[in-house]
C-alpha cells in the first residue's frame, strides 16, 4: 500500500512515462511492424535432430558446431535471412521465410562429409567467351598465361577462407590433361595456394622428416623432383590416360580404384569434367560424394576439380585448430590425424611432396573437401610423417585470423560424427498464412469488443476503466513484441496471438477481482475512497497469486512446449507479466483518482458503484458522507 | 445487469445463500456422472490424436467451394501412386480450404504429392511432414511437462495455502477439469494436437486461478475461526463460495468471451490448426474449473475440513451459541429490546444456517427487506469495528 493516502496521480505519471519511454525505443528501432512467425508470412519451417553416429550423447558444444554445419548448408543454398536456431538438447531448427526450396530438405538432412582428396585436375570458373586458345600450357603459371583468366580468377585475391587453388589450369578450356605434362612445373612462389606442412610448434622426435626449415611462405623450390614417388609405377608424371584406353571404359560409378594415391583420371572422368559446371551460387550441388569414387566438385569462387577418391575421412580428423604459431606472424590452421590416417598421410605427403601433377602442370594438391566443395586445397612441399599438419596460408594470401578459424571450424564440422535426422518439415504458403493472420487479427477484434461490452454493460463507469486498462496493457504488449522482436528476435505466430487473446480475458479478470473487491467494500457501508483502499489491499494478493498460477503455467508451457506452441507460452507469461504491472500502476491509481470524482465518489447511477446498481436500497434521508472533497 | 448486481449484493451480505457445501452430494454426483462419462468415454473410444503425434505428411490447399473438391482432390493424392498415400483423409476445412492427410512419406513423394494437389485446383498447397519418432517424442515431453506442472501447482498450493486440505481439494478439482475436457474431446472425436495439450495445461492454470480465488476468500472469512462461535468452517466456505459467485461467473465470462470468438474463427473461417486445438481445450476447460471451483473444491475443502476434531468442537459451540441466542431472540421479540448483544455480530444467521438447517432460511430472507433498515447501522458498526 505504497499509494495509500496515495499520490495516484504521481505513480500514473511515471507509469505513462514508462510507457511513452518503451514507444520512444520502439520509435528508435523504426520498425511499427511486429516481426510475424512463419505462419503469418509463410515459409519453410525445418526441425533437424542431430545424432551421433557413434552413439554418444550430443553435448552443447556439439550442438554449436552443429549449428554451425547447418547454417553454412543453408548459407550454401543461397537462402535468404534463413534463421538457424537450437531448441532442447539436440534439436536444431531453421526458418526460412518466403517460398520453399524444395532440394533443401534433402541438404539439411545428409551427414557432413568431409574428406581429404586429391587433386587431379582443376580449372577456373568459366569465362563469358569460352573460345579460348586451347592449349596454353599452363608452364608460366602464375598470373601470366591468359589474360581473361587472371581477369576472372581470385587467384592473387582470393578470399582468405579458402585459400584459392593455386593458378588453377589456367585460360584452358580444352582438357589440360592432354598437354599438361609437357609443362613446366610453374615457380610455386607465384602461386597462390595454401601450403601442407609439418606441425612445427609441437615438435615430436618422429618428425624428423619434415624439414621445418623451411618456412611457410617460401616454398620449396619447384623441381619436380619425382624421385619421391616410391609406390607409383603407374604414376608417373607424364603417362596420362590420354585418348582411350580400355580401362577408362569402366563404368564410372563403380570404379574400383585399388590404389588411390595413383590413381589418373580416365578420359571418360575428363570428359565428365570438363562437360561439368559449378552449380549456380543457391543451387545444390548434384554430385554425390561416394568415397571410394572420384568427384567432381567446386570451391567458394567457382573453380572446378576432380579430385581423386577420398583418402582420408573427416571422422579421422581428431583435432583442428586455427593458432598464430610462437614465431610466426601469419595464422596457420592446425590438423592432428589419428593414428591411422596419420600413416595414410604420411604415405601422400611423401608420395606427392613438392612433385607436380602430370596433368596440370601444377605442384600437386591435397584438397579438403566439405559437402562437396573444396574448402582447401594446399600443396605439399614435404612428406609430413607425424600426423599433425598445418595449413598455412599462400604468400599472396596469407590466413588472416578469420579465415583460419573459418577453416579449421569447417574441418572440426567435418570431424564430427553427426548425422541429422529431419523429424518436422512445414511449409506454409503464402495465401494461407495471410488467412492465419486476418483470422487471427478477427478473433482478437472480436474477443477484444466482447469483453469491452461486457465490462461496460456490467460495470458501467468502472468499465471504461477496464477499457482504459486494457488498452494501456494492448499498447504495452504491442510495444514489448516490437522490442523483443528487435532484441531477441520474437515472432509473432498464431498461436502467440491466441496467447496474447486469451490474456485478454485473463487480464480482465484482474480488473474484476478488484471491482467486486471494491463493490464490496461499498455494500459494506464503506465510503468509495476507503472502500477502494481496503478492497485494493484485499484485491491485490488475489491478484497476485491468480498471475503467479498463470505465469507458473505460461513457464512449464514454455519449457515443455515444441515448436510454435512456444509462442503462446511466451505470449500468455509476457502478458501476465504486464497485466501484473497494468493493475499496480495504472487501474489502481486510476481508480484512487476516479473515487475523488463527483461522478464515481458520489455513486452516479451510470458510474457502477450507485446503490441501486450494487442492489443496495437507495438513501433516503442523510446522503452518506461521501469521499471528501471532490 | 443491475439484477446480477443485486444478487451478488444479496449473495454478499448472505440474505440468499446457495448452499454449495451443504449439498455436496448431490454436486459430487452430477460430477461423478459426468467422470463416468468422460472416462468411458476415453475407454470406449481413444483420443484422436493428430499427425503431430502420429507422424505423417498433412497438407493445407487453399481452393474455393472446398466441399466440392474433396473428390477430386482424394482422386489426385490416390492417384499418384504412392503407396503411403493410398488412404489419404481429405476433408474441407474452414471456407477456403482443404486437409489431406497421409502416411509418412519420404520428401520428394511428398513433393509428388504436393504438386498433384495443385493440379488438382488448389492454388497453394502448404505441407506440415512429421517424422514417426518425432510424433513419439513430442507426446513424451507433453506428459512430461503435464507432470510437471502437476507437481509444480501442488507445490504452489501448497506454499500458498499451508494447509493439505486446501492442496488436495484443489488438486481434485483439476484432476476433475482435465478428466472432463479429456472425456470431451474423446467424446467429440476432436483431434489432439501439441496445441491442445498447450490447452490442458493452460486449464491446468485457470482452474487453479479460480480455485486460488475461492480459497482466498475461505480463508478470510474463518481466519481465526476457533476463536470466534460466530459461524462454522463449513459455512465460512459456502459464504465464501457465494460472496465469490458473481466475480467468479463475472470472470469466466471475461475469459470465455476471447476464448470463444478464437474458436469461431479457429472452427468457421480456418477450419483445423492451432487456433481451434486451442480454444476448444481453453473453452471446456475453463468452464470445468469455473463449475469446480464452486461444486468440488470449496465443498471437499470444507469435508476435509470438518473432520478435524478442532473443527467439530467450534461447530458444536456454534451451535450452543446460536441455540442460545435463538431463545434469547425469541424472549428479546417479546420485550422488543433494541439489540444483541455485541458480542453476536451475526444478527442474520440466516445464511449461515443455511448450511446446517435450511429450515429459517426463507424465512429469514423474507424478513431480510422488512428488516433492512435496521440492519444498515449493525453492519456499520461491525466495520468500524
Amino acid at each position: 500500500m505504497a499509494t495509500k493516502t496515495s499520490r495516484p496521480g504521481r505513480t500514473l505519471a511515471l507509469f505513462l512515462a514508462v510507457v511513452l519511454a518503451m514507444f520512444a525505443a520502439a520509435a528508435a528501432i523504426g520498425s511499427w511492424k511486429p516481426k510475424l512467425g512463419l505462419d503469418l508470412q509463410g515459409g519453410t519451417r525445418i526441425t533437424l535432430q542431430a545424432k551421433t553416429d557413434t552413439g554418444g550423447g550430443v553435448t552443447r558444444a556439439k550442438l554449436d558446431e552443429a549449428v554451425g554445419i547447418i547454417s553454412s548448408r543453408v548459407n550454401g543454398a543461397g537462402v535468404a535471412e534463413a534463421e538457424v536456431t537450437t531448441q532442447g538438447e539436440d534439436i536444431i531448427i531453421v526458418e526460412i521465410p518466403g517460398a520453399g526450396n524444395k532440394d533443401l530438405e534433402r541438404t539439411l538432412g545428409s551427414t557432413a562429409q568431409l574428406r581429404f582428396r586429391l587433386v587431379e585436375l582443376v580449372q577456373g570458373p568459366p569465362l563469358p567467351q569460352p573460345s579460348a586458345v586451347p592449349t596454353t600450357p599452363p608452364d608460366t603459371a602464375g598470373t601470366s598465361p591468359a589474360p581473361n583468366e587472371t581477369a576472372s580468377t581470385p587467384k592473387g585475391t582470393s578470399s582468405p577462407k579458402t585459400p584459392s587453388p593455386a593458378t588453377p589450369s589456367p585460360t584452358t578450356t580444352e582438357p589440360p590433361v592432354i598437354t599438361a605434362p609437357t609443362g613446366e612445373p610453374s615457380p610455386s612462389k607465384n602461386r597462390a595456394a595454401a601450403r601442407w606442412f609439418g606441425k612445427r610448434t609441437t615438435p615430436t622426435p618422429t618428425a624428423d622428416t619434415a624439414s621445418p626449415t623451411e618456412t611457410p611462405t617460401t616454398p620449396a623450390p619447384t623441381t619436380p623432383a619425382p624421385t619421391t614417388v616410391p609406390t607409383t609405377p603407374g604414376g608417373t608424371p607424364g603417362a596420362p590416360t590420354t585418348g582411350g584406353p580400355p580401362t577408362a571404359l569402366l563404368p564410372p560409378d563403380l570404379e574400383q580404384i585399388p590404389d588411390p594415391l595413383n590413381w589418373q583420371p580416365s578420359a571418360e572422368w575428363q570428359q565428365k569434367f570438363l562437360a561439368f559446371r559449378c552449380p549456380e551460387a543457391g543451387a545444390v550441388a548434384q554430385e554425390q560424394d561416394i568415397p571410394s569414387q572420384p568427384l567432381l566438385a567446386c570451391n567458394e569462387e567457382g573453380f572446378k576439380y576432380l579430385l581423386g577418391p577420398a583418402m582420408i575421412e573427416g571422422t579421422q580428423l581428431d583435432n583442428a585448430t586455427a593458432e598464430l604459431p610462437q614465431t610466426g606472424t601469419e595464422y596457420v590452421v592446425s590438423l592432428d590425424f589419428n593414428d591411422e590416417a596419420s600413416e595414410i598421410f604420411a604415405d601422400i605427403t611423401s608420395a606427392i611432396a613438392s612433385k607436380t601433377n602430370p596433368m596440370t602442370g601444377q605442384q600437386e594438391q591435397f584438397a579438403i573437401v566439405l559437402d562437396t566443395v573444396v574448402i582447401s586445397d594446399p600443396v605439399v612441399d614435404e612428406p609430413i610423417l607425424t600426423g599433425q599438419a598445418q595449413i598455412t596460408g599462400s604468400e599472396a594470401d596469407p590466413f588472416t585470423q578469420d579465415s583460419a578459424s573459418a577453416l579449421a571450424n569447417s574441418l572440426k564440422y567435418g570431424a564430427l560424427p553427426l548425422s541429422f535426422e529431419i523429424q518436422q518439415v512445414t511449409n506454409e504458403g503464402p495465401e494461407l498464412a495471410s488467412n492465419q493472420l486476418q483470422a487471427g487479427l478477427i478473433a482478437g477484434v472480436i474477443g477484444l469488443l466482447l469483453v469491452v461490452v461486457y465490462c461496460l454493460a456490467y460495470y458501467r463507469g468502472l468499465g471504461l476503466v477496464v477499457i482504459a486498462s486494457l488498452l494501456i496493457a494492448g499498447l504495452l504488449v504491442y510495444a514489448s513484441v516490437l522490442l523483443l522482436g528487435w532484441a531477441y528476435g520474437f515472432t509473432l505466430t498464431l498461436p502467440g496471438i491466441a496467447g496474447l487473446i486469451v490474456a485478454v480475458g485473463i487480464t480482465a479478470d484482474s480488473f474484476i477481482v478488484y471491482f467486486e473487491r471494491l463493490r464490496d467494500e461499498v455494500r459494506d457501508g464503506k465510503t468509495l475512497r476507503t472502500s477502494v483502499e481496503t478492497g485494493w489491499a484485499r484485491a491485490r494478493a488475489t491478484i497476485i497469486a491468480a498471475d503467479a498460477v498463470t505465469m507458473l503455467a505460461a513457464l512449464v508451457l514454455f519449457i515443455f512446449a515444441i515448436g510454435v506452441v512456444k509462442g503462446f507460452a511466451f505470449a500468455l507469461g509476457l502478458t501476465t507479466l504486464i497485466d501484473v504491472f497494468v493493475v499496480f500502476f495504472f487501474t489502481k491509481p486510476m481508480v484512487t483518482l476516479l473515487s475523488r470524482t463527483k461522478f464515481f465518489g458520489q455513486g452516479h447511477k451510470w458510474s457502477g458503484l450507485d446503490r441501486q446498481h450494487l442492489g443496495m436500497p437507495p438513501l433516503r434521508r442523510s446522503p452518506r458522507p461521501v469521499a471528501g472533497e471532490a | 445487469m443491475s439484477k446480477l448486481g443485486e444478487i451478488g449484493a444479496r449473495l454478499y451480505r448472505g440474505d440468499v445463500a446457495i448452499d454449495f457445501v451443504g449439498r455436496r452430494k448431490t454436486w459430487y454426483l452430477i460430477s461423478l456422472a459426468i467422470l463416468v462419462v468422460a472416462i468411458g468415454a476415453l475407454l470406449l473410444r481413444p483420443l484422436n490424436f493428430g499427425i503431430e503425434f502420429r507422424g505423417g505428411v498433412e497438407f493445407n490447399a487453399q481452393i474455393a467451394n472446398p466441399s466440392d473438391h474433396v473428390k477430386q482432390v482424394n482422386d489426385a493424392v490416390v492417384g499418384t501412386g504412392i503407396e503411403a498415400a493410398a488412404n489419404p483423409q481429405v476433408v474441407s476445412s474452414g471456407q477456403s480450404a482443404i486437409r489431406v492427410q497421409t502416411e509418412p512419406l519420404t520428401p520428394d513423394e511428398a513433393n509428388v504429392v504436393q504438386e498433384a494437389i495443385q493440379d488438382a485446383g488448389a492454388t497453394e498447397v502448404s505441407k506440415a511432414s512429421i517424422g514417426p519418432t518425432w510424433g513419439q517424442a513430442i507426446a513424451n515431453k507433453a506428459l512430461l511437462g503435464l507432470t510437471v506442472f502437476v507437481v509444480l501447482v501442488v507445490l504452489f498450493i501448497w506454499a500458498y495455502f499451508r494447509e493439505w486440505r486446501m492442496s488436495v481439494a484443489a488438486i481434485v478439482a483439476l484432476a476433475h477439469d482435465l478428466l472432463i475436457t479429456v472425456g470431451v474431446y474423446s467424446l467429440a472425436k476432436f483431434e489432439v494436437s501439441p496445441a491442445t495439450i498447450t490447452g490442458f495445461l493452460t486449464i491446468l492454470g485457470y482452474s487453479l486461478y479460480d480455485t486460488v480465488v475461492v480459497f482466498d476468500k475461505v480463508r478470510e472469512n474463518t481466519r481465526g475461526i476457533t476463536a470466534s462461535t460466530r459461524r462454522t468452517y463449513a459455512e465460512g466456505a459456502n459464504l465464501a463460495v457465494n460472496q465469490t459467485l458473481v466475480r467468479s461467473i463475472n470472470t469466466s465470462i471475461a475469459a470465455l468471451l476471447p476464448v470463444g470468438a478464437i474458436l469461431y474463427v479457429g472452427v468457421f473461417q480456418l477450419g483445423s490448426g492451432p487456433l481451434k486445438d486451442l480454444a476448444l481445450a481453453l473453452f471446456v476447460g475453463m468452464a470445468a474449473g469455473t463449475y469446480s471451483s464452486i461444486f468440488i473444491a470449496t465443498p471437499l475443502l470444507a469435508q476435509l475440513k470438518m473432520r478435524e476434531p478442532a473443527m467439530q468442537a467450534q461447530a458444536k459451540r456454534v451451535a450452543a451459541r446460536r441455540s442460545a441466542t435463538e431463545r434469547q431472540a425469541t424472549r428479546a421479540a417479546a420485550v422488543s429490546t433494541p439489540d444483541v448483544p455485541v458480542t453476536a455480530p451475526s444478527p442474520r444467521p440466516t445464511g449461515a444456517t443455511v448450511a446446517t438447517k435450511t429450515a429459517p432460511r426463507p424465512v429469514s430472507s423474507a424478513t431480510a427487506k422488512r428488516t433492512q433498515p435496521q440492519r444498515q447501522p449493525r453492519s456499520k458498526r461491525g466495520k468500524g469495528r
